[in-house]
C-alpha cells in the first residue's frame, strides 16, 4: 500500500476539496467532474487493454450500457422508491437509491461485458480490437432503436444526482480496486497474460477465465462512470457514445502508459484540461489529438510514465540517490 | 419476388463497392498484419479529389476517377512511409493505434481544408433508367458494377500474372524469406498501398456518383464494412474479399429493405461476430493451426 500512497493521498485531499467546492466556480466545477468520470474510464480500460493486454476499442458501448440503464432507473423508478423510502431524510433517501441504481447499472455493464467477452476473447489482437468496436456499434444501435430511452431524441429529464462528491468516491473505488486486483495473484495471473498468453495458459492460468474477468471489471466501472455522466448532464444522447468516445479514453490511456493506473489518471487530466485550453482553436483540437496518437506511437510507445506508477515511495528513492550523489 | 430481385441489384451495386474497399484491406493485411484503420479515410480523399477533379476542373469522368485513383495511391504512400514504416518492427498494438491516429487525422484535415458539410458531387453522367420486366435498373448502377469488376479483374492480373504480384505474394508468405531471395520489401509494401488506396479512392468516386453525396465522415462507416466483408471472405485472400463485399452489401440492403432501416449499421457487425465465432478464417480461409 506504500507505494500507492501518493495516488491515496491526492484522492482524499480531493474529497476534503470537493466538500469545499460548494462555492467553486462552476466551470471549473465541471472540469473537475469531467476529470474525475474520465479517471475512472481510463483507469478501467487500462485493466482491460494495459494490463491484460487485450485490445478493446467499444468502451464507450459499455459506458452507454451503463449510463442509459441506471438512468432508465432514475427516471422510471428513482420517484417510487423514494416515495417507499419516505421515513428515512430525503437526501440520505436520494442518495442511497443513487447508490444502487448506479450499481445496478455498472452490474448491467458488466453483465453485457460477461455476455460479450465469452465468444469474442476467444480472438486475438486487432479481430479482438474489431469484434469490441462492432459491439460498441450495436449497442449504440440499439439504444437508438430503444424508444423506452428516446431512440434518437435523446433520453431527457434525468435527476441531477451526480456531485463531485460522488464522481471522486467512485473514481477512488475504481482506483483502490484495480489497484488490489492488480497486486493480488489474480493480477498477476492478468499481466502474465499480457507478457505471454500461451506461457501463462501452459503454467497452468485459465487465461479466458481471467481476460473475462478482467473484461467485466473493467466493463463494470465504464457503466459506473456511464451513470455518473447521466446524473451529471440530465440528458443523454446516443451521438455522446459514437467510436470516437471510445477512441478519447484509449488516447488517455496511451499517453498516460499502458498498464499504469496513475499514468491512465495523468492522461485522463491531460485530456480534460488540453480541450479546454485549445478551445480558441476547436478546429484544430481534433488534429492535435490524431498527430499526439501517432507522434506518441512513433516516439515513446510506453507512453508518458510507462507502466511505472507514481508514489511517494519512488519520489522518495528519487530524491534520496539525488542526495547522495 | 420482383421486391426482392429489385433489392439485390442495388444490394450489388453497393456490394461491389464495398469490395473494392474490402480489397485494399485485405492485401495490406495479407502483407502486414495491420488493420489499416486510415483505409476507409482514403476512401474518402479519393472522393474529395475526384470531386475536384470532375467539379472544379470539368474533367471527364474516366479522367476524374484515374486521377482520383493516383492522388490517393500517393496518399497511402506517404502515410506508409511516415507512420507504419518506422513501426515495422514495433508490436502490433502500437501499428494499430498508429493508424487510429492516421484515420483520424485524415478526417479532420479534410474538415479542415473542405469543412465539415456535406458536399453533392457533380453529376457528370445523367441518370437513365431501365425498366425490364419490373426490375428497374439506371445506368450508373452498371457503371459501377462493371468498373467494380474491370478493377478486380486488373488486380487479379497484377498479383498473378506480374512480377511484382509475384513478389507481394511472397512478401505475405514469408517476409524474412523474401528479403533473402532479394525482393525489396520496403518497395513491395509501398506498392500494395498504393494499389489498395488507388482501389480505395475508385469505390469513393463510384459511391459520390451513386449517393450523390460526400463529408469528410463518410469514409468510417464504409471503412469498417469493408474490413468486415474482407474477414467475411478470409482476411488475406484476394477473392475473398469480393465474396464478402458482395453478400454483405446484398445483406445490408435486404435487412434494409424488409426489417428497418436503422438497424443497417448494426448488420455488418451482426455478420463479423457470427463469423467470428462460427468460422474465424472467412469463407475462404483454410484453418491455421497456431504455432508456439
Amino acid at each position: 500500500m506504500r507505494r500507492n500512497l501518493l495516488t491515496l493521498t491526492i484522492l482524499i485531499l480531493i474529497l476534503f476539496l470537493s466538500v469545499l467546492s460548494k462555492n467553486l466556480d462552476p466551470y471549473i466545477y465541471q472540469i473537475l467532474v469531467f476529470f474525475g468520470i474520465n479517471s475512472i474510464l481510463a483507469v478501467s480500460l487500462n485493466l482491460i487493454n494495459g494490463f491484460t493486454g487485450q485490445f478493446s476499442i467499444g468502451h464507450a458501448g459499455f459506458m452507454a450500457a451503463g449510463g442509459y440503464f441506471s438512468a432508465a432507473l432514475s427516471v422510471y423508478q428513482g420517484e417510487k422508491l423514494l416515495n417507499i423510502l419516505s421515513f428515512l431524510p430525503k437526501d440520505l433517501a436520494q442518495g442511497a437509491i443513487f447508490l444502487v441504481f448506479l450499481i445496478l447499472g455498472g452490474l448491467f455493464s458488466a453483465i453485457l461485458g460477461l455476455i460479450i467477452g465469452i465468444p469474442t476473447l476467444r480472438l486475438k489482437g486487432d479481430y479482438l480490437a474489431i469484434a469490441t468496436l462492432g459491439f460498441g456499434e450495436i449497442i449504440r444501435v440499439a439504444i437508438l432503436n430503444l424508444d423506452v430511452v428516446g431512440g434518437p431524441r435523446g433520453f431527457p429529464g434525468i435527476p441531477k444526482l451526480t456531485d463531485i462528491t460522488w464522481v471522486t468516491f467512485w473514481a477512488f473505488i475504481a482506483v483502490v480496486v484495480i489497484y488490489r486486483i492488480i497486486n493480488s495473484s489474480h493480477g498477476r495471473a492478468i499481466i502474465s497474460i499480457r507478457e505471454d498468453e500461451t506461457a501463462s495458459e501452459s503454467m497452468g492460468i485459465n487465461t479466458t477465465y481471467y481476460k473475462v474477468l478482467a473484461f467485466s471489471i473493467g466493463a463494470f466501472f465504464a457503466g459506473i462512470a456511464g451513470g455518473l455522466f447521466a446524473h451529471y448532464l440530465m440528458m443523454l444522447h446516443p451521438s455522446s457514445f459514437t467510436f470516437m468516445r471510445s477512441v478519447e479514453i484509449l488516447l488517455m490511456i496511451v499517453l498516460g502508459g499502458l498498464g499504469s493506473i496513475t499514468g491512465s489518471i495523468f492522461g485522463a487530466f491531460i485530456l480534460t484540461v488540453l480541450p479546454e485550453a485549445l478551445r480558441g482553436f476547436a478546429h484544430l483540437r481534433l488534429i492535435i489529438y490524431s498527430l499526439t496518437l501517432i507522434i506518441m506511437m512513433l516516439v515513446r510507445p510506453s507512453g508518458l510514465i510507462g507502466n511505472r506508477e507514481i508514489s511517494f515511495y519512488r519520489i522518495f528513492k528519487f530524491l534520496r540517490r539525488k542526495g547522495i550523489n | 419476388m420482383v421486391d426482392i430481385l429489385q433489392q439485390i441489384i442495388n444490394g450489388i451495386s453497393l456490394g461491389s463497392i464495398y469490395a473494392l474497399i474490402a480489397l485494399g484491406y485485405t492485401m495490406v493485411y495479407g502483407i502486414l498484419r495491420l488493420i489499416n484503420f486510415a483505409h476507409g479515410d482514403i476512401f474518402m480523399v479519393g472522393a474529395f479529389i475526384g470531386y475536384f477533379a470532375l467539379g472544379s476542373w470539368n474533367l471527364p469522368f474516366a479522367l476524374g476517377l484515374v486521377i482520383a485513383m493516383i492522388g490517393a495511391s500517393v496518399v497511402g504512400m506517404i502515410i506508409e512511409r511516415f507512420a507504419y514504416r518506422p513501426l515495422r518492427t514495433a508490436p502490433r498494438i502500437s501499428l494499430l493505434i498508429t493508424a487510429i491516429g492516421v484515420s483520424f487525422l485524415l478526417e479532420n484535415l479534410m474538415v479542415l481544408i473542405v469543412g465539415a458539410s456535406p458536399r453533392s458531387f457533380p453529376q457528370s453522367i445523367p441518370v437513365d433508367i431501365y425498366n425490364i420486366g419490373g426490375l428497374i435498373l439506371t445506368n450508373r448502377q452498371i457503371i459501377i458494377l462493371l468498373i467494380s469488376i474491370l478493377l478486380m479483374i486488373l488486380l487479379q492480373f497484377i498479383v498473378m500474372r506480374t512480377k511484382i504480384g509475384k513478389a507481394m505474394r511472397a512478401v505475405s508468405q514469408d517476409k524474412e524469406m523474401a528479403l533473402m531471395l532479394g525482393i525489396n520489401i520496403d518497395s513491395v509494401i509501398a506498392f500494395t498501398f498504393a494499389l489498395g488506396s488507388a482501389l480505395a479512392a475508385a469505390g469513393g468516386v463510384l459511391v459520390g456518383l451513386y449517393f450523390n453525396k460526400i463529408e469528410p465522415y463518410m469514409g468510417v462507416m464504409p471503412g469498417l464494412k469493408a474490413f468486415v466483408a474482407a474477414v467475411l471472405g478470409g482476411i488475406g485472400i484476394i477473392p475473398g474479399a469480393m465474396l464478402g463485399g458482395f453478400i454483405l452489401g446484398i445483406a445490408e440492403i435486404l435487412v434494409s429493405a424488409f426489417i428497418s432501416s436503422t438497424v443497417r449499421d448494426a448488420v455488418a457487425f451482426i455478420i463479423l461476430i457470427i463469423i467470428l465465432l462460427v468460422r474465424p478464417s472467412g469463407l475462404l480461409g483454410k484453418y491455421m493451426r497456431e504455432k508456439v
